[in-house]
């Protein structure tokens, strides 16, 4: 296996770097080695630009391939966004050779070439195949005794014959690294469900993917959890934005929205504050009191 | 949309029956599917409603690409010059920043408060960002969107 570039992406660098910050303490204290992927540009997202042209959105997904590339390493993605884009042009590339000798005839103007010689992981998928739910449990300093919902998010899961992570209706990996934890993984309704950010429609249509966000915060809420954990910070976004959104229309829900690498953080003793809690638009005292209560040891009252 | 794969759709309904957006919205999936092989319809404004989740391509009991389907159909609105207000702008930031949510001064300060530096994209090195500029023009994006 390769060694790990990190993939940033725009999301996390450019409005959640609390989650950059987190997934660097986390790789780090798991000892997984990793170097930044410098230079790389938008992945391009999914979205808008897949639906806008395919050959634009393969190029600049191929030149941020090729950057790797060059450096010899896989990709490792924090965003479902980025690792859905990274990979389905990493496989169309691969097995396309009319595309492939499009996308390249673009690329040899900026001097760089797209072999097809890496591949691109997400951070769950890394870390559920390659390290294993069992040693991210072993490497646990301060169980988190919490109930969490647990969003795949769309792009984690599915298209399923590309991403090679199990069926989409009823996944457990995820569920698996959150528990090793120490969280439940509460089961809620619409679990696998959309949380309406994506294909453009929040940037476009913000009421609208809003009601997808609602169905599922109502879900969530109904199940008694303490936060959402998600693998992507578009639906980061969506939960944690969205719930101010919600709030201006009367329907509040105050759940604490943590990106993976973030509720790791927690578990390996990091504070609230040093894995970006506080960076949240939805900040809940209660949360992070539960939370340093569990980081300082005390049991807490039932 | 010529499309053999369509072709194959007997209109069971799996797709319109799996879809978060259209539980709230028009879109009805079924029915872009039927009326994709007939006509254009590259100005159907429920195009835009799809969040891309996949379900119904997951689940549709004939295979059918069926979110891919809708991506090329957006495509197709796209060459026609069918891009919403709110998505040009995305890729205008793509165009001019290399990102289609840039950095701003908020968030530059509060990388910097909690010890990151600048990101080390586009963002940080002028030259990658030509590069990135120099291919959208190549691919002809920069005209598709104007």
């Amino acid at each position: 296996m390769k060694e790990l570039s990190l993939f940033l992406g725009c999301l996390i660098p450019n409005r959640y770097p609390g989650i950059e910050k987190a997934t660097k303490l986390v790789l780090d204290r798991l000892g997984i080695k990793w170097s930044e992927l410098k230079e790389a540009s938008c992945c391009p997202a999914p979205g808008v630009f897949r639906s806008f042209d395919k050959i634009t959105w393969l190029t600049v997904a191929s030149r941020n391939l090729a950057l790797a590339e060059e450096k010899d390493t896989d990709i490792l993605t924090i965003c479902n966004g980025c690792f859905s884009s990274l990979m389905d042009a990493n496989n169309i590339l691969k097995n396309d050779a009319v595309l492939r000798d499009e996308v390249n005839s673009h690329l040899k103007k900026i001097g760089k070439e797209y072999t097809g010689t890496v591949e691109v992981r997400h951070i769950i998928d890394f870390l559920y195949k390659d390290i294993g739910a069992h040693k991210v449990r072993n490497a646990i300093e301060k169980p988190l005794e919490v109930r969490a919902a647990v969003h795949y998010g769309c792009h984690l899961l599915k298209p399923t014959k590309d991403r090679k992570l199990g069926g989409a209706e009823c996944p457990v990996f995820f569920d698996e690294l959150v528990e090793a934890t120490g969280a439940v993984s509460v089961p809620y309704e619409g679990k696998t469900s959309c949380c309406g950010a994506g294909g453009g429609v929040r940037s476009a249509m913000l009421e609208t993917s809003l009601k997808m966000t609602e169905y599922k915060l109502e879900r969530m809420k109904k199940a008694g959890v303490d936060c959402i954990v998600d693998a992507c910070p578009f639906c980061h976004l969506q939960y944690d934005g969205g719930q101010v959104e919600l709030a201006k229309a009367g329907k509040t829900y105050n759940l604490p929205v943590i990106h993976y690498s973030q509720f790791l953080g927690l578990a390996f003793g990091y504070t609230p504050e040093e894995v970006g809690l506080h960076l949240n638009a939805i900040v809940s005292p209660g949360f992070e009191e539960k939370i340093a209560s569990i980081q300082k040891g005390n049991k807490l009252l039932e | 949309m010529k499309s053999s794969e369509i072709l194959t759709c007997f209109q069971c309904g799996t797709c319109t029956g799996s879809c978060p957006s259209g539980r709230y919205t028009s879109l009805n999936v079924r029915r872009i599917v039927k009326d994709s092989v007939k006509k254009d319809i590259s100005g159907e404004p429920d195009l835009w409603m799809c969040t891309t989740c996949y379900n119904c391509q997951e689940r549709c009991p004939r295979s059918i690409k069926v979110t891919d389907a809708i991506l090329q159909l957006r495509s197709e609105a796209v060459k026609k010059g069918r891009i919403l207000p709110a998505h040009r702008k995305v890729c205008r930031f793509l165009i001019k920043t290399g990102h289609a949510i840039p950095i701003d001064d908020v968030h530059s300060a509060i990388r910097k408060k909690i010890g990151l530096g600048a990101p080390e994209t586009v963002h940080k090195y002028p030259e990658a960002l030509k590069e990135v500029k120099k291919i959208l023009k190549s691919t002809g994006f920069d005209e598709l969107v104007k």
